[in-house]
């Protein structure tokens, strides 16, 4: 079922390419776990958010602006625009339903990404991103620079993350917040808004995976829709409360569906995305927390 | 209780009436029109029995829509062993076929909860166009098959559209009873009670196993014959007929409805109708508002609505347009249930 001839070269570059895609992966799914952990619900719209904030510094880059200028203006547009979307339409249905929650991030994922057609347009946009593409050779294997940028922010991103949450007393107080929040409450902590930070904080993790990835694919407003999938993927393969587990579940994800795709000639491109599917579902029967979660254990 | 049957059955053979009464007042097209909100109220149906009264949740019903289209489209056109079959009698098969595949989603369902169970319908709504892709010898590809165009059968005279219509509605009304008498039922209070609590219901003795899958197939037959009719009326099929957001259409129809009440589903599946095809007036009435100039013919304006309305519904009326139905009229007729 080899297709062509399989050379080392050829499998470190799509292991390489394997990890820059799972990098990708592992941004949107840290975002998911961070929204899921603070407030259990399941953010369909975080792949729309992160395209919208990347058209947003696309608008700015138009203007003149330098990616690292733009970068931390979008960053905070980002997380206002989190906070904004959790204490407008989120918080009155805190305590609805799964259904409700769902519909409404459904909701939003669709008034976003109709929002962005018509502010700008439909059409592919060419995004030009930090990194230059051209290629340096790590150990005789040629691999690109943006591919090795990609990595590295996204790893540093996860490096600050776990220092912010267990260094800072914020991090601590929006934990404390997310596992036990009657008595996170009494000892003074204001739970509402520890809320809107996760989703403000979550914003700002798609924002800069949206930068990220558009240099790669081309900007248009549907450029996440897949990506959010294998995202869903990654985080549910590393287990839904569990941010490490989203960074290594996206990585390992990247990895198998690249080499499944080039590899096996049956998957090819085309079912790349069902075999993702199979392969969660399968892990799903069998440790059902997923590869860091733990289980949930439900009092009657 | 028998009250209620009787002003429930009453309000069956009013329906019935004001369906068959219809085309005589409107337009051909509008004929045609209505057929798809017909077709659309057969998948929410379904989507009720499983979302509204099993509580799993599914983002992934127009996935088994397109196995009905699919099925009738590869039955009526290639045909078993050559021998092709008439569009009309593929409409239970692609129902049944799409009700078996719902039972093989069902099983691993059953250890899935809640947004697990979510996310992956959601997957198979994406990953479904990518099988007629691969398959395209067999699927049609991304061009699709074209279909035989539907006609009356039987020699009757009347439009293809108007056929279509009665066709849609006549189906329509059986499973909308059906659905009506399975849910009032042993099977209804079953589900009814998994919903509500799986523990609770677990220990009153009710196999969640067996009414879970139950569902999933039942709700999926439902939208392979809603799927299998879309074919027939549109005359052919290919995975842009049934986009993935197809999926989430349906579920914002059935929040429009309410999630448990069958005939509020009606008004979801007219919302899903309206709102695709019109939403250019609607974005004309909102240029009535103050400060607002949309071009309506821009492409993102569908979408931006349906997101609005959507999240306006959920916040304003979470119980959708059922749930309001009941909250005006419970005071006035549960009167005539209780004898004081």
């Amino acid at each position: 079922m080899f297709l062509g001839a399989f050379t080392w070269t050829e499998f470190a570059q799509q292991l390489a390419a394997g990890i820059r895609e799972g990098a990708i992966y592992a941004g949107l799914a840290l975002a998911i776990v961070i929204i899921y952990r603070s407030t259990r619900v399941i953010n369909f719209a975080q792949g729309e958010m992160a395209t919208f904030t990347t058209f947003i510094a696309w608008s700015l880059m138009n203007h003149g602006l330098s990616f690292w200028t733009a970068f931390p203006i979008v960053l905070a547009i980002a997380f206002a625009g989190g906070v904004a979307i959790e204490r407008v339409v989120i918080r009155p249905v805190e305590n609805a339903p799964v259904l409700t929650i769902v519909i409404i991030t459904l909701g939003l994922a669709l008034l976003l990404n109709g929002l962005m057609s018509v502010i700008w347009g439909g059409a592919n946009r060419q995004f030009n991103g930090p990194f230059s593409t051209r290629t340096i050779d790590v150990g005789s294997v040629p691999i690109s620079v943006q591919d090795i940028g990609i990595v590295a922010v996204s790893v540093g991103l996860v490096v600050l993350l776990g220092l912010f949450f267990r260094f800072t007393k914020l991090g601590l107080a929006l934990r404390a917040a997310a596992v036990n929040p009657e008595s996170s409450r009494l000892v003074g902590i204001r739970v509402g808004w520890m809320l809107a930070l996760g989703w403000g904080i979550a914003a700002v993790l798609g924002a800069v995976a949206g930068m990220m990835i558009a240099p790669v694919v081309f900007l248009d407003p549907n450029m996440m829709q897949t990506i959010l999938l294998y995202a869903f993927a990654a985080a549910v393969l590393g287990g839904l409360d569990s941010p490490i587990g989203a960074v290594v579940g996206g990585i390992l994800l990247g990895v198998t569906i690249t080499l499944l795709g080039r590899y096996v000639g049956f998957i090819g491109s085309t079912l790349k995305l069902p075999a993702a599917l199979l392969l969660i579902l399968v892990l799903l029967l069998v440790r059902p927390g997923g590869l860091f979660g733990r289980v949930a254990v439900r009092r009657v | 209780m028998r009250a209620r049957l009787l002003l429930e059955l009453a309000g069956f053979a009013l329906l019935t009436l004001v369906v068959a009464a219809l085309p005589r007042f409107v337009s051909d097209f509008r004929a045609r029109e209505l057929a798809i909100v017909g077709m659309y109220f057969i998948a929410l149906l379904g989507l009720s029995i499983l979302t509204g009264y099993s509580g799993q949740i599914s983002l992934g019903h127009g996935a088994f829509m397109a196995i009905g289209g699919y099925t009738t489209a590869v039955l009526s056109v290639d045909g078993v062993y050559g021998h092709q079959i008439r569009d009309l009698w593929t409409i239970p098969i692609a129902g049944v076929i799409a009700g078996i595949a719902g039972l093989l989603v069902g099983v691993p369902a059953l250890r899935l909860s809640g947004l697990y169970l979510a996310l992956i319908t959601f997957g198979i709504a994406v990953s479904f166009p990518q099988l007629p892709k691969k398959f395209d010898h067999f699927l049609g590809g991304t061009t699709g098959k074209i279909l035989n165009l539907a006609k009356p059968p039987f020699g009757l005279h009347t439009t293809t559209n108007n056929w279509i219509y009665y066709l849609t509605w006549g189906i329509a009304l059986v499973l909308l009873l059906a659905a009506w008498w399975l849910v009032r039922g042993k099977t209804g209070r079953a589900l009814k009670a998994i919903r509500d609590s799986e523990v609770a219901a677990a220990s009153s003795g009710i196999s969640l196993a067996r009414y879970k899958t139950l569902a999933f197939g039942i709700s999926a037959f439902y939208a392979g014959v809603a799927g299998s009719l879309y074919a027939i009326a549109n005359a052919y099929v290919n995975p842009d007929v049934f986009p993935i957001i197809l999926s989430v259409y349906l579920v914002v129809g059935l929040a429009v409805g309410g999630l448990d009440s069958l005939v509020g589903l009606i008004a979801g599946a007219g919302l899903i109708y309206f709102l695709q095809n019109h939403s250019d007036t609607v974005a004309r009435w909102l240029n009535h508002l103050p400060a607002l100039s949309l071009d309506p013919k821009q492409p993102g304006i569908p979408s931006m609505i349906f997101g609005a309305v959507l999240i306006v519904v959920m916040l304003l009326l979470p119980t959708g347009a059922g749930g309001l139905v009941r909250r005006v009229f419970g005071p006035l007729t549960s009167r005539l249930y209780t004898r004081s």
